[in-house]
């Protein structure tokens, strides 16, 4: 293999930079979007980003407890996906089409 | 190889995330999702982290974007979006300026603390390629699951009670003649 690409090893920062990344696009995605099934995705694409930050730290410290981390966010993750389908079905099924700046009926 | 499978992940891992944010039919954006998924179950591998890769495509790529085609399909908003329009003129170079100013704070806090970051300060991960034992990430992490982190656990069930029974509540049809009470 070329000696350049076997040196070259990603490290930690690595990891950090690409989750930052991937976090800034999901933040984009949920301030520029107005369906908001696709804001959920980006949603997703957020905790997806911390996941990989607390994974990469995991191996870099040596503790097991970020990997435990993780695991609680993916379950906090699936109930968050599972009630906030629920109420967008209960809206969606009394305005079908809505967009998220047609539900603004709760803004005081 | 390492940094041919991390580069190969992370150009998943974007591709996918921009295609989250760019296409205007939600079915599309969905798939794109399950690319950035499979991208971070790669990475996770990579990181020694075996049990949560697999959990990842399980849960993950499996049952939430299931679900999330799922409602598109029931709702029939698969139709695509006219993304061109833009209700508040200012709403997407502000949302790039806080997405870019995201990004700097982030690498920047990163990159000042590379090296202020310890180095294998924890108790080591069981690394089931040099154990020798398949099982032994699993292992650890159940260990932690279950001494350290019990009461986190169980309260992680009442959770999920808790978000089964609210969004039968919130999705069922009231029929008529009965209040909800």
């Amino acid at each position: 293999m070329n000696p350049l690409l076997s040196a070259a090893t990603p490290t930690t920062t690595w990891y950090l930079v690409l989750a930052a990344v991937l976090f800034g696009i999901g933040a984009v995605g949920v301030l520029v979007r107005r369906n908001p099934l696709v804001m959920f995705m980006c949603i997703e694409l957020m905790l997806n980003a911390v996941n990989l930050s607390f994974v990469a730290l995991a191996k870099r410290l040596g503790d097991i407890g970020g990997q435990t981390t993780v695991f609680f966010v993916m379950v906090v993750a699936a109930a968050e996906v599972v009630v906030g389908l629920g109420i967008i079905v209960s809206i969606m099924r009394r305005r079908p089409g809505a967009t998220a700046d047609d539900i603004a009926a709760l803004k005081g | 190889m390492e940094l041919v499978v991390f580069v190969l992940a992370a150009a998943m891992i974007l591709v996918g995330a921009i295609g989250v944010i760019v296409r205007s039919n939600p079915v599309h954006a969905a798939l794109s999702l399950v690319l950035t998924l499979f991208g971070i179950a790669v990475l996770f591998v990579a990181q020694e982290a075996h049990f949560l890769a697999a959990v990842q495509v399980i849960v993950y790529a499996g049952a939430i974007v299931v679900l999330f085609l799922f409602v598109i399909m029931l709702l029939g908003v698969d139709r695509t979006e006219d993304i061109k329009i833009e209700p508040f003129r200012v709403q997407r170079p502000l949302a790039a300026v806080v997405g870019l100013g995201v990004v700097g704070l982030v690498v920047a806090s990163v990159s000042a603390s590379r090296d202020a970051i310890g180095t294998g300060t924890g108790a080591g991960l069981d690394i089931p390629t040099v154990t020798g034992d398949n099982d032994s990430n699993i292992r650890q992490i159940a260990r932690s699951v279950f001494t350290d982190y019990v009461a986190a656990f169980e309260l992680t069930s009442v959770l999920l009670v808790v978000a089964v029974v609210g969004t039968v509540m919130l999705t069922r049809r009231i029929k008529s003649g009965k209040g909800r009470s």
